[in-house]
């Protein structure tokens, strides 16, 4: 019974700490980076910071997770979440070679984890 | 038009992005992790994508958009796949309420 | 060679998708990249050449397998958002075993891709010969064998049987 209202309360706490970002973000974007003056900045720049979260929570996971196949999950969503960052800056700055780091990078991740799970892989037979 | 539609799909993704890496971190197993973060990710970034093609158009970018897109859904069941089987290989243990384990079953009955 | 010929035409359309718009100089340098990709991996790519001829296999693909498979991912993106929004995280999860009747390589590619984005299953592994899936499920309703199968596999064995059979 105890653990269950701890559980509650940090349910509590994760959502409103999450919506508490997300408010921030949609009443005052913060100081920008990129190129000013295209249609749309307003909304996109509010989404690169979006992505931009996802990316931390995966961050989280690369440092805690408890076994090494944790960690090989979570890069393989960093890996697809900055593909959805490219495609969002190639709006935001109108330049196409965004795109091309974005495909590069699909297909060099999708190789990278087929061989970390190989390693994990033969690890068991190692041992 | 095309660009409010397009706008449309771009959200529903970032949407589906956040609760991924949301599942990547709440859930308690590798399993349960690949299955949520696979599903919503890929979807998600795929609609991204597609939201990019409706408001770029028929451009360069527009058409790597859709080659990206449609990589993406080919191959990240495929790496989900071959994770999945490396973990189970090496011995990560399911989460400790799972109800039923048949692949190691069937492995200990061949071995 | 119609392996080649298949995979050298696939080669060269994405070549032009990539370089767009075309212009001459791109589309000589691509001829002789598809080439030399067909050239080296032609027979890995089509196992089966003749199958592709057939326009019914593409009308079923299309107009059958693909709005099948886009309304199931987004149910289980939905289902899986519920999942984990939810403070109690309501899951029951387990690997059960399904049984699928077929044989070829791409059927089975695909018949594992759509069961690992649908609602709440993973393909963990497949055993070839004997035509047995091993399937990681989040909330597992029946641990028998058949009506796992019924549950999980039937909705997309007939279409497929159509398409790659």
């Amino acid at each position: 019974m105890k653990n269950e209202g701890k559980k509650i309360i940090r349910w509590l706490a994760g959502a409103v700490s999450l919506t508490a970002f997300l408010v921030l973000i949609v009443i005052r974007p913060l100081p920008f980076l990129f190129y000013q003056g295209l249609p749309h900045l307003g909304f996109l720049g509010r989404a690169l910071y979006i992505l931009l979260l996802g990316c931390f929570l995966a961050l989280y996971r690369i440092a805690r997770g408890p076994t090494g196949a944790d960690r090989i999950v979570a890069i393989d969503i960093l890996g697809i979440m900055i593909v959805g960052l490219c495609a969002v800056l190639t709006i935001t700055t109108g330049r196409s070679w965004y795109l091309d780091i974005g495909i590069a990078w699909a297909l060099q991740s999708f190789i990278s984890t087929l061989a970390f799970s190989k390693y994990l892989e033969g690890r068991g037979f190692d041992e | 038009m095309n660009e409010l539609i397009g706008l449309i799909f771009i959200s529903l993704g970032l949407a589906f992005d956040v609760f991924g890496c949301l599942g990547l971190v709440r859930l308690p197993d590798v399993y349960n992790r690949l299955q949520a973060a696979t599903k919503c990710v890929t979807l998600g970034t795929a609609s991204i994508l597609f939201g990019t093609f409706l408001i770029v158009g028929f451009t360069a970018a527009g058409f790597k958009a859709i080659l990206c897109m449609l990589f993406l859904l080919l191959t990240s069941p495929v790496a989900a796949h071959a994770i999945a089987r490396g973990a189970h290989r090496s011995g990560v243990k399911l989460w400790e309420k799972s109800v039923i384990d048949r692949y190691k079953e069937d492995k200990e009955g061949e071995a | 060679m119609k392996r080649k010929a298949v995979l050298f035409l696939v080669a060269f359309v994405v070549w032009c998708l990539l370089n767009w718009p075309p212009d001459w100089q791109h589309l000589l340098a691509g001829v002789f990249v598809a080439a030399f990709c067909a050239f080296m991996t032609g027979d890995l790519f089509v196992t089966r050449p003749h199958m592709l001829k057939h326009p019914l296999r593409y009308w079923h693909f299309l107009f059958s397998y693909l709005p099948r498979f886009f309304w199931e991912c987004l149910k289980a993106n939905v289902d899986v958002a519920w999942r984990v929004a939810h403070p109690r995280l309501p899951i029951n999860p387990g690997i059960v075993k399904i049984k699928t009747s077929l044989k070829t390589d791409t059927a089975l590619t695909f018949l594992a891709n759509s069961i690992t984005l649908t609602p709440g299953t993973l393909t963990v592994d497949i055993d070839k010969d004997k035509g047995v899936l091993y399937v990681h499920w989040i909330d597992v309703k029946d641990k028998d064998t058949k009506k796992a199968t019924q549950i999980i596999a039937e909705r997309f064995e007939k279409i497929l049987r159509k398409i790659f059979e």
